[in-house]
């Protein structure tokens, strides 16, 4: 499959440079480094912020908590059905933000550079970039870019940390949880990881499907402005998929966890072709749901809430916490059969994020 | 999903597994044979849906389980091999060898890579010419044809670069060899459904014929295995002993014609060894002499060291029904995915793997 339709004829005028590649010369901190940076990187991302070009970035920050991530980005191809490496880089780092109860303000971006990445390429990264930090609500606010041999890295590999005010009345702690809780999955499942297993060399098939990627930092702090301390815990189901949250939280609380196959969403298009690759989708990454934890009174009101916002269409209560099965987690299956839904041992495929 | 769905329907489960509860009077041993049918079992929790009077063994369908060590080892060293790139279906990656697994071998540094298909070797090979590709055979009858095609395709193509290690068995003999066993008191089988859409569903009636066990070709999803298993016992019940076929939506009697023909156009039969079980005589496919060039056993003549298993893994009987996966002392103790003794704890169709990952609730196991 070819390379999703590029935005670069669509979008900001994009700096002419006299090279079509990188090479180790744009990470020296010399003159090619300048160009790239000054021609490119700042051009395209500028803000008030990252205008001063200094060695980091100063803000102003209010009384309360902060919360603070990192993470790095690998994905393999960097192009790939519905989404992009840079695109992946901030809405990954907004969304573990979100998911500590905080709304995501300031990122900082890294990229590690294979010398050989096609100029293109990288401008490309960095306008999805611009462009979901801008959807986000957050400013990309310092950075830095090296370049290593070729064969030493895979194109481009990037790293996002990010900081975020911790929302007034978010409470959101793993230890929150108790039995009865609700378990919402904010949309159906195993999108990305089919997406990117579709793309993948060897493995190549036909499919419309699309990575789910998409950032919280809206609906998150409108859900805790609205239910507050009713939502107790809050994790993005990425790699590993729904299965790994669901065994880590029973494992770190010694609780038991019930889900229902039936309430699982799955698109039609991923089921088949989890089928045919023998993958089971509760294991496969997603990278545009997460999953909550609420107090049993509010969970259908939290569920159609989600339901309304556009990447929560097939939001769902699937489940609930319970002291029996302590350390499980257990689904019905659809046709009335039980079985324990155990941890991912290993990867189901490397590098989708 | 066409003929997904409505095989998972549940109330076609209940409908089936009432006429099995009111169908079944006596005790009854069936296995079914193959790790697909095995994992679809555990997987939708069939086993607590049906009479306690019947239990169901695991039989050694798992190609992955019954590939030999030496044969690992063999894929193993060649990985390793400076220019060599060893392409292999994703399960096999974990199988441990004597000493490594394909996957340790890659974090080595080998070049192993996960295809879905044969023809992707063929298709590397053409892009890689200064590389050695080697394909990974792994399969029962199901896999041969495409196996078989990657050699015809590279030998059409000229292609000097491609080969593969043959690790194929067959189902019928090793029916044969459980039934041999005078441990074994298996007195039905659902045979495995895309084996026969390959291979048709005719050599299996000498076997209901030299062993009075009634036999029926089965699918994998829910309905299809509830299905067969009323099929074996109403035979069972009435004392009968037929060859049968539920999979009729997509085995025909005589299986596929091209297939078989692909098939032996590359392979010819011969005794194989069966990890766990041991030599069975004319139970698997050696690549036939014209394409010896794409023979990666004898285009590479490496010969490795015997190793002896596990002493403490018990998967020979396992696979041949006598024991269950938790009858076995180390089972979820010593042996784990994680750190397996014995391949049946690694393939997803393994049986030891299928129970250790579905069934343990409350450390029980979900079995009538």
């Amino acid at each position: 499959m070819s390379k999703p339709k590029s935005i670069l004829s669509a979008s900001c005028p994009v700096p002419k440079l006299d090279f079509e590649i990188i090479t180790m010369g744009h990470g020296s901190g010399g003159l090619l480094t300048h160009k790239l940076l000054d021609g490119g990187v700042f051009n395209i991302l500028s803000n008030e912020y990252l205008d001063k070009q200094h060695d980091g970035a100063v803000f102003e920050v209010y009384s309360g908590k902060m919360a603070f991530t990192t993470d790095s980005y690998v994905v393999s191809p960097i192009f790939f059905p519905g989404g992009n490496i840079g695109e992946l880089a901030i809405n990954g780092t907004v969304n573990d933000l979100n998911m500590c109860g905080a709304k995501a303000q300031f990122i900082s971006l890294s990229f590690i550079i294979e010398e050989g990445l096609a100029v293109t390429d990288f401008w490309e990264i960095l306008l999805h970039i611009r462009d979901a930090a801008d959807r986000a609500n957050v400013k990309v606010v310092t950075g830095d870019t090296k370049v290593v041999e070729r064969g030493k890295g895979d194109k481009i590999f990037i790293n996002t940390s990010g900081v975020g005010q911790i929302l007034p009345k978010a409470a959101i702690d793993i230890n929150q949880i108790k039995s009865g809780d609700q378990i919402i999955v904010s949309n159906d499942i195993a999108k990305h990881g089919i997406a990117i297993m579709s793309v993948r060399e060897g493995l190549e098939f036909e499919s419309d499907i699309e990575s789910d990627t998409c950032h919280f930092n809206e609906i998150v702090p409108e859900l805790l402005a609205e239910f507050g301390n009713g939502i107790h815990f809050l994790r993005d189901a990425t790699r590993g998929g729904l299965s790994t949250i669901l065994n880590e939280v029973a494992q770190s609380l010694s609780k038991g966890i019930e889900i229902h196959q039936k309430s699982i969403a799955v698109d039609e298009a991923v089921s088949s072709a989890c089928e045919l690759l023998g993958l089971d989708p509760l294991y496969v990454a997603n990278e545009g749901v997460f999953v909550a934890f609420v107090e049993k009174e509010i969970a259908s009101a939290v569920a159609n809430k989600i339901r309304s916002w556009q990447h929560g269409t097939n939001a769902a209560i699937i489940g609930e916490v319970t002291e029996n099965h302590p350390r499980q987690v257990v689904l019905h299956s659809a046709i009335g059969g039980r079985r324990v839904v155990n941890m991912l041992l290993g990867e189901q495929l490397p590098r989708i994020c | 999903m066409k003929y997904l769905s409505e095989y998972r329907n549940p109330e076609l489960v209940k409908k089936y597994t009432d006429e099995i509860h009111r169908e079944c009077r006596q005790p009854w041993m069936i296995m079914e044979v193959c790790g697909g049918q095995t994992h679809s079992i555990v997987k939708n929790g069939l086993l607590q849906l049906l009479p306690k009077e019947i239990t169901m063994v695991h039989g050694p369908g798992c190609p992955v389980c019954v590939t030999p060590m030496n044969l690992i080892d063999k894929a193993v060293y060649l990985a390793m091999e400076e220019g060599v790139i060893l392409c292999s279906f994703g399960d096999m990656l974990r199988v441990p060898g004597s000493k490594y697994s394909l996957l340790e071998a890659k974090s080595k540094g080998a070049d192993v890579r996960i295809l879905y298909s044969p023809l992707e070797a063929v298709k590397l090979a053409k892009e890689n010419p200064s590389r050695q590709v080697v394909f990974f055979a792994v399969g029962f009858e199901t896999t041969a044809p495409a196996n078989a095609l990657s050699v015809i395709h590279a030998y059409r193509e000229g292609l000097k670069n491609y080969s593969i290690l043959a690790s194929h068995v067959l189902v019928p003999p090793a029916i044969d060899a459980v039934m041999n066993d005078e441990l074994v008191k298996i007195q039905g089988f659902l045979a495995a459904g895309h084996v026969c859409t390959i291979m048709g569903i005719e050599e299996y009636r000498p076997l209901v014929e030299k062993y009075q066990v009634p036999i029926v070709v089965t699918g994998f999803e829910p309905v299809d295995i509830l299905h067969g298993i009323l099929m074996v016992v109403r035979q069972l019940e009435k004392g009968e002993h037929k060859l049968e076929n539920q999979y009729g939506r997509v085995v025909r009697p005589e299986g596929n014609p091209e297939a078989i023909k692909v098939i032996h156009e590359v392979f010819g039969v011969s005794d194989r060894e069966w990890r766990g079980v041991g030599t069975i005589p004319m139970s698997g496919y050696h690549v036939n002499p014209k394409y010896t060039d794409y023979d990666a056993d004898r285009k590479f003549s490496i010969s490795m060291p015997k190793v002896l298993e596990n002493p403490e893994c018990i998967a020979g009987q396992v696979l041949k029904g006598i024991k269950k996966p938790h009858d076995c002392p180390q089972f979820g103790k010593g042996c784990t995915p994680e750190r397996p003794l014995g391949a049946p704890m690694v393939s997803s169709e393994g049986a030891c793997a299928a129970y250790y990952h579905f069934s343990k609730i409350n450390g029980q196991l979900t079995e009538a």
